[in-house]
C-alpha cells in the first residue's frame, strides 16, 4: 500500500516536470516566434544599425533558437528571469513586487465567493423549482453573463461616484502609500504588522470594490456548479437511506448529500482561483489595481519580452500547484481514490 | 394494527395531466411478514414508500386512511415523521451500491442510525455498530466496520444495510427487492437472515419482490398489485387457489423441474384488468 502511494506519488511529480517543461518550451516560443523585435524596444525606431546589431548580440538572439532556449533554461533553474526593459528591474523582483496584490485580490474574492456561492447552491438544489431556486438563478446568471468590465464600471459609477460609499481606484490612497514598510507584500498584513489602524482600513476598503466584482463573477459560477453536483447527489439512493435513517435534513443534505461533492466542488473552487491568480486582467485594469494581470498587460504593450515569459510561467505554475492541490485534496477526501 | 392503509391513491403530475400509479389500495399488516409482488411499475415500492413519506416531493398522496401504529401518517410533521422512520420503521434498498453512503465507512454509516435520537458517545455508537455487525453474521465486524461500500461485496453491503436499519430496533422493517442485485445463492442468505432477525425480533416486514414463489416461501400474506392495484391478497400456502387471472398466469409462467413444459406460455394480458 506504502509503496504504491510513494509510486503514484512520484509519477505525479514525474508529469509536473514533464509538463513545467512543456510550459516554458511554449511560452518561449511564442515569445520569439511573435512579431515584436525586443531590440528595437530597447534601442529605439532610430538606432543605428551597428547598434542594433550590438544590443542583438548581447541579449543572444543572433544564436541559434535551441541554443536560446538552452541559455533560458540555464538561467531560469539558477531563478533568473532576465531583466525587464521596462522597470530595469529583475523580472522577478517585478512579479515579487506586482503579485501579491494580485494574491490578495484574489484571496479575499475567492473567500466571499465560495461562502456566497457554495450555500446559494446547497439552497437552490435543495428547493429545486421553487421561487427562491429562480431568484437565484437570475442572481447567478446576471454574475455571469454580464461582462466584468462593464460590472466594474457600474459599480464604480454607482458605489463610488454616486453613492461614495467606497473609495474608487487604487490599493490605497495616496496619502497612506507607502506609509508602512512593505514586509510580505500584503497590503492587509503589512498594515496590520505596522500596528497602523487607518491605513489597515483604507486598504480594506480600496480592496471591498474590485473583490466584490471578482466575487460576484465566481460566485455565480461556484453556485451554479453546485447546485448541479448538489442535485445530482440529492437524486443519490443513499439520500433515501439516511432519510430513513431519521436523520434530520440538516444532516441529510450536508453531511450525506454535500459530502459526496465536496471533493468535485474543490476542483472547481481550486480552478477559479487560479483564473483569479492568473490576474483578472481587466478587473485590475479598471481599478488601477497594480497587480501581475496589469503587470503582463503592460509589459506585451511594450514588447517587454522578459516579464510577458515570466509572468507567463508564473500563471502557469499557478495553474499546476493548484491542480495539484485539488489532486491531493480528492485524494485525501474520497475513500474510492485511495 | 401497526399498518393500515385504505384507499391509497399516490399521482404524479406529467404533461398530459395528473397519471395515477398507484389507485386506491388498501392494506393491513400486524407483526407478520407480509409480500407485496407485481412487476416493474406496479405501484408496489411507492405504496411501501408512502408508508414512511420518502416519495419524491413531485407524488400526490392521498388516502381514507395512512397510518402506521395509529399515526396519521398524512398530517403528520416532519418531526413525528422522523421519530417512525428513525425509530420505528426501517427501509432497505435494492441495491447497497447506491443505497448506502460511498465516503463513509460501514461502521460510521451504521453507528449514525444507531446514535440517532440515542444520547449516546462515538465510542458507544461504534461498539454498537460492531456489535449489529456481528448480528447480521460478518465474520470479522470490526474490520468491515472499517470499511468503505466500495471495498465490499454485494452481499456484505446488504448485511451492512440491514444491520443499520435494525440498529434502532424498528418494528416495521421494508425491504424494497433487497436481494435482486445478489447472486442467487447470496439471495437465499440474506433472505433467510433477514427472516430469522424480524421473527426473532417479533417485527412487522413488508418485503417487495417480483418473484411470486421466493415471497410466498418467506411471507405469512402476499398481496400481489397490478398497474396499482392490489389485485389479489392470498395466504402464502395458498398460492393454488389464486383466483385473478393475472396471479395465475404469472404461476404458470414459472418452469418446474418435476413437470417440465417445452415451452412456457406467455401471460395474456386483459385490458379489463386495468378497470
Amino acid at each position: 500500500m506504502r509503496s504504491a502511494r510513494w509510486g503514484r506519488m512520484a509519477g505525479t511529480l514525474s508529469g509536473l516536470v514533464v509538463t513545467l517543461f512543456g510550459l516554458v518550451l511554449v511560452t518561449f516560443l511564442i515569445g520569439r516566434v511573435m512579431p515584436i523585435d525586443p531590440v528595437i524596444a530597447i534601442v529605439g525606431d532610430h538606432a543605428p544599425d551597428d547598434v542594433v546589431a550590438r544590443v542583438r548580440g548581447e541579449l543572444g538572439l543572433d544564436r541559434p533558437l535551441y541554443v536560446q532556449f538552452a541559455i533560458y533554461l540555464g538561467l531560469l533553474l539558477q531563478g533568473d528571469l532576465g531583466r525587464s526593459v521596462m522597470t530595469s528591474n529583475t523580472v522577478v523582483e517585478d512579479i515579487a513586487r506586482y503579485f501579491p496584490a494580485t494574491i490578495e485580490l484574489a484571496s479575499v474574492a475567492i473567500v466571499i465567493a465560495t461562502v456566497l456561492g457554495v450555500p446559494l447552491g446547497v439552497l437552490a438544489a435543495v428547493r429545486q423549482g421553487s421561487r427562491l431556486d429562480q431568484a437565484i438563478r437570475v442572481l447567478c446568471l446576471a454574475g455571469h453573463s454580464i461582462p466584468i468590465f462593464l460590472l466594474a464600471l457600474l459599480s464604480l459609477l454607482v458605489f463610488y461616484a454616486t453613492l461614495g460609499w467606497v473609495p474608487g481606484t487604487g490599493r490605497a490612497d495616496v496619502g497612506y502609500e507607502g506609509m508602512d514598510p512593505v514586509v510580505t507584500g500584503f497590503l492587509l498584513i503589512d498594515t496590520l504588522l505596522a500596528g497602523d489602524m487607518d491605513p489597515f482600513k483604507d486598504a480594506a476598503w480600496h480592496l471591498v470594490q474590485p473583490a466584490g466584482v471578482l466575487a460576484y463573477f465566481s460566485m455565480a459560477y461556484i453556485a451554479r456548479m453546485t447546485r448541479a453536483f448538489m442535485l445530482d447527489a440529492l437524486a443519490g439512493e443513499y439520500v433515501i437511506t439516511a432519510r430513513a435513517k431519521g436523520l434530520s435534513a440538516v444532516r441529510v443534505i450536508w453531511r450525506h448529500a454535500f459530502g459526496n461533492i465536496a471533493v468535485r466542488l474543490v476542483t472547481v473552487l481550486a480552478l477559479t482561483y487560479a483564473g483569479l491568480l492568473e490576474g483578472a486582467v481587466v478587473t485590475e485594469t479598471v481599478f488601477s489595481w497594480p497587480g501581475l494581470g496589469q503587470y503582463l498587460t503592460v509589459s506585451l504593450l511594450n514588447a517587454d519580452m522578459n516579464a510577458v515569459l515570466g509572468a507567463t510561467l508564473v500563471v502557469g505554475l499557478i495553474y499546476m500547484a493548484l491542480n495539484l492541490l485539488a489532486d491531493v485534496a480528492y485524494r485525501l477526501m474520497d475513500p474510492r481514490v485511495s | 394494527m401497526l399498518v393500515e392503509i385504505r384507499n391509497l391513491t399516490i399521482a404524479f403530475p406529467t404533461a398530459q395531466g395528473m397519471s395515477a400509479a398507484v389507485r386506491s389500495v388498501s392494506l393491513d399488516l400486524g407483526a407478520e411478514k407480509l409480500g407485496i409482488v407485481g412487476e416493474s411499475g406496479s405501484g408496489k415500492s411507492l405504496t411501501a414508500r408512502a408508508l414512511l413519506r420518502l416519495l419524491p416531493p413531485a407524488a400526490r398522496v392521498s388516502a381514507d386512511v395512512l397510518r402506521f401504529d395509529g399515526i396519521d401518517i398524512l398530517s403528520a410533521s416532519e418531526r413525528d415523521m422522523r421519530r417512525v422512520r428513525g425509530k420505528r420503521a426501517g427501509l432497505i434498498m435494492q441495491d447497497p451500491k447506491y443505497s448506502l453512503n460511498p465516503i463513509m465507512t460501514a461502521g460510521a454509516q451504521i453507528a449514525e442510525a444507531w446514535a440517532n435520537q440515542r444520547h449516546a458517545s462515538r465510542r458507544e455508537a461504534a461498539e454498537a455498530a460492531i456489535d449489529l455487525l456481528a448480528q447480521v453474521q460478518i465474520r470479522d465486524p470490526r474490520r468491515v466496520a472499517g470499511m468503505y461500500p466500495h471495498e465490499i461485496s454485494g452481499g456484505m453491503g446488504q448485511r451492512v444495510m440491514i444491520a443499520m436499519m435494525l440498529a434502532p430496533d424498528p418494528e416495521l422493517l421494508i425491504a424494497d427487492e433487497p436481494t435482486s442485485a445478489l447472486d442467487a445463492t447470496v439471495q437465499a442468505e440474506i433472505l433467510r437472515l433477514m427472516e430469522d432477525l424480524v421473527s426473532r425480533r417479533g417485527m412487522g416486514l413488508i418485503l417487495i419482490s417480483h418473484d411470486l414463489p421466493l415471497v410466498s416461501h418467506f411471507c405469512d400474506r402476499v398481496v400481489v398489485m397490478y398497474a396499482g392495484r392490489v389485485v389479489e391478497e392470498l395466504q402464502a400456502g395458498a398460492l393454488a387457489q389464486a383466483s385473478h387471472p393475472y396471479t395465475r398466469g404469472l404461476l404458470e409462467c414459472l418452469p418446474t423441474l418435476s413437470h417440465p413444459k417445452a415451452r412456457l406460455p406467455v401471460m395474456a394480458r386483459d385490458p379489463a384488468w386495468l378497470s
